[in-house]
């Protein structure tokens, strides 16, 4: 890695730990689904964690964000506690949502998270009302729409997107291209130049970066976001990535080869930030000491969410609906 | 009281509450010009544009937007304009606004009113006439309710856009132009059926545009057989302690209703009825749906997938 001008050290300090710990969680959940803890579908974000701590970094508390179905990354980045989002994954009643939603409807609205979703593209739809909330009410806060490469070919990405345009909605929409959805490539099923091109046809500015660089990412991220907070209107970031894992973390990743895999672990967004942050002159024990550090978060983290209990099967009643509350018959 | 029609009922409903409550707000297509039957007319000038959106064409995501705004605490009225057309946002019903709640352990509510009016009307063919409250009654979360008279629609619609939770509401397209008087100070609950008649020999239980068939089938009735109607007005959760205490004392049921008899919610009512009332039952329970066809266009065929009140009235004397 070529030396950069005019790194931040701190700053890529920052960035580091918040990929580390996304890395960490990562780590933990995978080796949790593989060991029979979690039970359901877990879809990491390995190998994407720069999109998430470039981009959150820019965001207040107040600030409001949609995820996917792999959004572990974006939902630690923006401040949620990683104990409560392991007891989730475990179905633990100390989870973020209870245990009744699992890793892919984490949500934890006090930092402003609205969501992880089960289904692609549907987060997009949410963000704009979000938006348009905020809009309606005169507030301040803005959306980030975090949504894959797989959902640019979904109805619900032009209606978005044209509406958040139409209304000139405070959103910036973070499209995180992995390269697949699911086991296809994405390119193979989307016609025309790609996502940023949708965008701009729209009218909404867009632009293409280096998604495993964090650098990039900040930059790119801190001049959208500061145009969508002066009421420039809706924003469109393409981060480019690569998904290291599978689709899931019980997918072997039969349609791609092991050395296209291997390849792109040269492109690793915490190798890469490392090794600038050695040529600026980091020592490698500060490097060593953030791991270590993300590793024993998440180690206690995990601990602890293991020791929690089980929801009360009452539990499974609440929060339906106000009007008759069900119960067993 | 003031005497409204159907159609004025909605609007004066959601203008009482978008004057109480500034977080209610309605979106759809041509709201501004008063929607496709006119029922936002005038609206726009009362409360501006950002309270009475225009939207393009894009029903999926005028549902999902309204998840997102009402995730924070707005009171969104969504305009379907059909039934049939919210078919295009059935993910952001069914497993957007219906779960949101439930699946973020209850950091959310999504109070919002789909409004999707229904039924057939005027040669309106396959793709603008259906009936599908059964649908939405199956989904665990929503509210669904099908107000016949204007006062329901008034204070149905209130009790509606008041409610945290998401509520499909169901307007007949029929019954726009059908005049009633509606006492405004009226505060009427969701969940909770109409006696419209009391009757000893037969509980008829109905709701939305059909009851009209079953008012003009009354005068049909020879020898002059008891008849208890009961108006469910909400399909879910529906009024069980009305129609079961009302079967308790009749010993039969019928159910009438515009849908598609199969799986429709006359079904539901059927079998909670054999279940709790099986020992009562002095005849077999019945159901009047339409038959499991799309519905044409042609005005004869159309008639035919109708109840009509002759076999409403067949119906009854067969029980007795």
């Amino acid at each position: 890695m070529a030396a950069r001008a005019n790194i931040d050290v701190e700053r890529l300090l920052a960035h580091y730990r918040a990929m580390a710990r996304i890395r960490a969680f990562e780590e933990a959940a995978e080796r949790a689904h593989q060991e029979g803890h979690v039970k359901g579908a877990v879809h990491l974000s390995i190998g994407q964690e720069a999109v998430a701590a470039g981009v959150c970094i820019h965001l207040k508390r107040e600030d409001l964000i949609t995820t996917t179905h792999r959004g572990h990354g974006h939902t630690i980045a923006k401040g949620a506690d990683t104990g409560a989002m392991l007891a989730e994954l475990l179905g633990r009643a100390s989870g973020t949502c209870q245990g009744k939603g699992g890793s892919l409807h984490i949500a934890d609205f006090s930092i402003g998270m609205l969501g992880a979703n089960g289904v692609v593209a549907a987060g997009l739809t949410i963000a704009v009302g979000a938006a348009h909330a905020v809009k309606l009410r005169g507030e301040r806060r803005i959306v980030v729409c975090f949504f894959g490469d797989g959902a640019t070919n979904r109805g619900p990405f032009l209606e978005s997107l044209n509406w958040a345009k139409i209304y000139e909605l405070p959103v910036l929409f973070v499209c995180e291209d992995n390269g697949f959805a699911a086991s296809t490539r994405t390119r193979a099923m989307s016609a025309g130049p790609g996502p940023d091109a949708r965008a701009e046809s729209l009218g909404i500015p867009a632009r293409t970066i280096d998604g495993n660089d964090v650098i990039a990412v900040d930059e790119a991220a801190g001049e959208l976001v500061e145009r969508v907070r002066a009421g420039a209107g809706p924003q469109f970031l393409l981060a480019r990535t690569y998904r290291l894992k599978g689709h899931t973390a019980s997918d072997l990743g039969a349609y791609r080869s092991a050395a296209e895999v291997e390849a792109r672990k040269a492109d690793d967004p915490l190798k890469r930030a490392a090794e600038l942050l050695k040529v600026s002159g980091v020592a490698d024990e500060t490097i060593i000491a953030i791991d270590a550090e993300a590793r024993a978060e998440i180690a206690a983290a995990w601990k602890s969410a293991l020791g929690a209990p089980w929801p009360a099967v009452e539990l499974a009643f609440t929060d339906v609906q106000d009007v008759r509350m069900p119960s067993w018959r | 009281m003031a005497v409204m029609s159907y159609l004025e009922a909605g609007k004066a409903a959601l203008a009482a509450e978008m004057r109480d409550d500034a977080s209610v707000w309605a979106l759809g297509e041509d709201l501004g010009r008063g929607g496709v039957f006119g029922q936002y007319r005038g609206l726009v000038d009362e409360f501006g544009p950002a309270r009475i959106v225009d939207t393009p064409i894009s029903e999926a995501t005028i549902m999902g937007a309204a998840v997102g705004a009402a995730l924070l605490g707005t009171r969104p009225v969504v305009e379907m304009r059909f039934a049939d057309f919210a078919l295009c946002a059935v993910d952001e019903l069914v497993n957007q606004a219906a779960k949101a709640r439930y699946m973020f352990g209850g950091q959310g509510r999504v109070p919002l009113v789909a409004r999707q009016p229904i039924g057939m009307w005027r040669s309106s063919a396959a793709q603008h006439s259906q009936s599908l409250e059964s649908w939405y009654a199956h989904i665990p979360g929503l509210v669904v309710v099908c107000p016949f008279t204007p006062a329901d629609n008034y204070g149905l619609l209130r009790a509606a856009i008041r409610c945290d939770d998401p509520v499909v509401y169901m307007e007949h397209k029929d019954l726009w132009a059908m005049t009633g008087e509606v006492d405004e100070a009226a505060d009427l609950p969701l969940g909770k059926a109409r006696l419209v008649r009391e009757g000893s020999d037969v509980t008829l239980v109905a709701w939305s545009g059909v009851l009209r068939a079953v008012e003009a089938a009354l005068p049909l009735l020879q020898d002059g057989p008891s008849v208890e109607v009961i108006d469910l007005r909400t399909i879910y959760p529906w009024d069980r302690d009305m129609v079961l205490d009302s079967v308790r004392r009749t010993g039969r049921l019928l159910v009438v209703h515009e849908a598609v008899a199969t799986g429709g919610f006359g079904a539901e009512i059927a079998a909670t009825v054999a279940e709790a009332l099986f020992g009562n039952l002095k005849a077999p329970v019945r159901r009047l749906g339409a038959p499991r066809i799309p519905i044409p266009y042609s005005p004869p065929l159309e008639e035919a997938c109708k109840i009509s009140p002759a076999q409403i009235a067949e119906t009854v004397h067969g029980m007795l």
